[in-house]
């Protein structure tokens, strides 16, 4: 029973972070349509940016908490800023395009980044400093699930909270939900949709960034290459909640991280990536919507 | 002036995006940081050239619409006659052909091993061709019929002592039933989601091989997968890679033949209806389901058959040669050659594959150059480098092309 538990609790923590890059494929693809395939190498690049900035810290005598925070600050703003690039490089001026046209600009953009990292720091694995903090009070159920795994379940829950928030009773939230609704009725009532998507992208990015730092410290080594898995595996919990929709990037990402978990405890770790995608084929096949996905009626 | 501000701008804003990751390298062991500022330099005014460049080239091309307009004119006729007149192109197609027959004894075996695999993925490039160029079906997990194919050959012969011409329509046959068992399950998913899929399929493919010790021989691979054979007769290697390099031609241009025949087919303009649009195309009665099974079956019997042909070529395989980046790359020779048109693809995938072994000191760039030119081909040349021509159909009376 421990075991199940002990897994569950994992499979919690992996999902919750999958929740949280998956929200930023989610409203990408419910503003525009589409699928940001360079948002895991955002995920990526904070996670590098987040070892940097702790390593420099370290070196010039800083300890604790204070390195989390300034090195999670400024992985957030370069993330924010690489995001807001992005899209105004490769997808704005695809926006009257045919729809297969950004998609290829987006899986371009991935490799970019990727191999841009790969060869300005290096295509091995490189440790990244412990900077979660440790609990004491957690020892007793030390066995069950670490003071990483409650900071991570915290920071994902508060952050996902702070983003409903933001989407159902701000001023951006109300723009953002009226141009996913209709982008030329969006326009007519003098809501810059160009700003709003531009947002939007800034917002992802930082929901990934946040991802970014969280996993870098949970696992305890990046390379170059972990966007593109996160990034496949958030947008497979993105589709099987029911993409553009945000409560179901998040039971998808949580779905997703249990089968994971459960898999690999039960079955072997090999094969938990053939779970992931073999769970995603069924539902569709099943739900080509999702979970939580509305059908869209194609009127012609 | 104000051009080169916003182009200051431009590039002081990559410089500052670039700064962590390009400037500074920190080694965690030894505890010292590197600083690199001359990378940053680099960035700086490679980026402000770059936008200063664009920016002039949008302001010409705005100030000058009616020269464009001329342009626009002549271009497609240039094009028109290159590929629709036989006088102009059945002398060049006949050139290359000879160019390709003789260019073996001219270069040395390395070269020519080379060159197969370059007509290798030119084979690959025109199977997947059907399926997103022509059907308009993304697939980021098309290497996967490949390794299916590859996998056949090396299986057959290990377990059934199987020859490699008895291998060769097996592995585009397993290629074609592994195309119509992706194939089922998309059928109603739209382009976004069949992406995903796709790729889960090709990243499943790879993992299994991977970890299946048994049956595939996992991450070991397999060796000594026997080169094709010429009438049971004993061939030195040099003679043995020179047979590869004249079945691999042979294929390539059967692969032309077909894909060719099959773009002006019945079936080729259902396909290319269906990418057009999906709804009127089923309005006007054409079998969705069937259309699109039979994209992915004809798509993946090519990357099958050339599969096993790679497996003989190599005399090795190993699920390594079978990743997302070769799904990329394969994706990227359509997308460079334009959607659809067989002699972009072609030529895209010689380029890509030749390119970077010639240019050894591009090679560890390939992958980022690749990408970059994926976005910038679709920001600025949606439609490849050689944009497919749509063939004409002109009325009986007007004597000359037939119909």
């Amino acid at each position: 029973m421990d075991y199940f538990l002990e897994l569950c609790l994992g499979g919690l923590t992996r999902g919750s972070i999958y929740a949280l890059i998956a929200l930023g494929y989610t409203m990408v693809y419910g503003i525009i349509q589409l699928i940001n395939f360079a948002h895991g190498e955002i995920y990526m690049i904070a996670a590098f940016i987040a070892l940097i900035v702790s390593a420099i810290l370290t070196i010039n005598g800083f300890t604790g908490v204070s390195i989390l925070i300034i090195a999670a600050v400024i992985a957030i703003l370069y993330a924010a800023a690489y995001g807001y690039t992005l899209e105004r490089v490769a997808y704005r001026p695809l926006r009257n395009a045919p729809r297969l046209s950004p998609l290829i600009s987006a899986i371009g953009m991935s490799l970019f980044l990727q191999n841009y990292v790969l060869l300005a720091q290096t295509p091995d694995f490189l440790p990244f400093p412990e900077l979660l903090p440790e609990f004491e009070f957690m020892d007793p159920v030390a066995h069950l699930i670490g003071s990483a795994e409650l900071v991570i379940l915290v920071v994902t829950t508060v952050t996902m909270l702070g983003l409903t928030f933001l989407i159902r009773s701000t001023r951006l939230g109300k723009a953002m939900r009226a141009t996913q609704q209709d982008m030329t009725m969006a326009r007519l009532v003098g809501i810059n949709v160009d700003r709003v998507i531009s947002l939007t992208f800034v917002l992802g990015s930082v929901l990934a960034a946040i991802g970014g730092v969280l996993v870098g410290s949970y696992m305890g080594q990046i390379n170059f290459f972990i966007g593109f898995m996160a990034g496949v595996k958030a947008f497979t919990a993105a589709v099987l909640g029911g993409i553009g929709s945000i409560p179901g990037a998040v039971l998808g990402g949580v779905v997703l991280g249990l089968t994971e978990a459960l898999a690999a405890g039960y079955i072997s770790s090999a094969y938990e990536d053939v779970f992931a995608f073999g769970v995603l084929i069924l539902i569709l096949v099943l739900r080509p919507n999702g979970l939580l996905g509305r059908t869209v009626r194609t009127k012609v | 002036m104000r051009l080169v501000g916003r182009s200051l701008l431009v590039g002081l804003w990559f410089m500052f995006l670039t700064l962590p990751l390009l400037a500074v390298r920190v080694n965690t062991i030894t505890e010292t940081v590197e600083w690199r500022w001359l990378n940053l330099v680099w960035v700086g005014l490679g980026t402000f050239i770059l936008s200063l460049a664009l920016a002039l080239w949008r302001q010409r091309s705005e100030s000058q619409p009616q020269r464009d307009d001329g342009e626009g004119d002549i271009t497609p006729r240039w094009r028109e006659r290159l590929f629709h007149d036989q006088t102009v192109y059945r002398p060049l197609l006949i050139m290359a052909l000879l160019a390709t027959l003789l260019l073996p004894w001219l270069v040395d075996i390395y070269q020519i091993n080379i060159l197969v695999l370059a007509l290798i993925f030119v084979v690959l490039g025109l199977g997947l061709n059907i399926i997103v160029g022509l059907a308009g079906l993304l697939d980021l997990g098309y290497i996967a019929f490949f390794a299916v194919g590859a996998y056949t050959y090396a299986l057959l012969n290990i377990n059934l002592d199987l020859g490699f011409w008895a291998a060769l329509p097996l592995g585009g046959l397993a290629g074609a039933f592994f195309g119509l068992l992706i194939g089922f399950p998309v059928l109603r998913l739209r382009g976004d989601y069949l992406a995903i899929v796709t790729l889960g399929f090709g990243s499943i493919v790879k993992i299994v091989i991977e970890n299946e010790d048994e049956l595939f021989y996992g991450a070991m691979g397999i060796a000594d997968i026997p080169r094709p054979g010429l009438l049971g007769l004993d061939l030195s290697l040099d003679q043995s890679t020179l047979y590869t390099y004249y079945l691999v031609v042979a294929l390539a241009l059967l692969a032309i033949f077909v894909t060719n025949r099959l773009k002006d087919s019945r079936l080729g303009r259902a396909w290319i209806a269906l990418r057009e649009d999906e709804i009127a195309a089923v309005a006007m009665g054409i079998d969705m389901a069937k259309c699109k099974l039979s994209a992915y079956a004809f798509g993946a019997f090519w990357a099958g058959l050339v599969g096993v042909l790679f497996a003989a070529r190599n005399t090795f395989i190993h699920p390594n040669s079978f990743t997302f980046a070769e799904s990329a790359l394969v994706l990227s020779m359509v997308v460079l050659g334009g959607m659809g048109s067989i002699v972009g693809v072609t030529l895209a995938a010689l380029i890509l594959v030749l390119l970077p072994e010639y240019l050894q000191g591009l090679a560890e760039y390939r992958m980022l150059v690749f990408g970059g030119v994926m976005v910038a081909m679709m920001v600025f040349r949606p439609h490849g480098l050689i944009s497919p021509s749509r063939r004409r159909y002109t009325r009986p009376q007007a004597q000359g092309e037939e119909g």
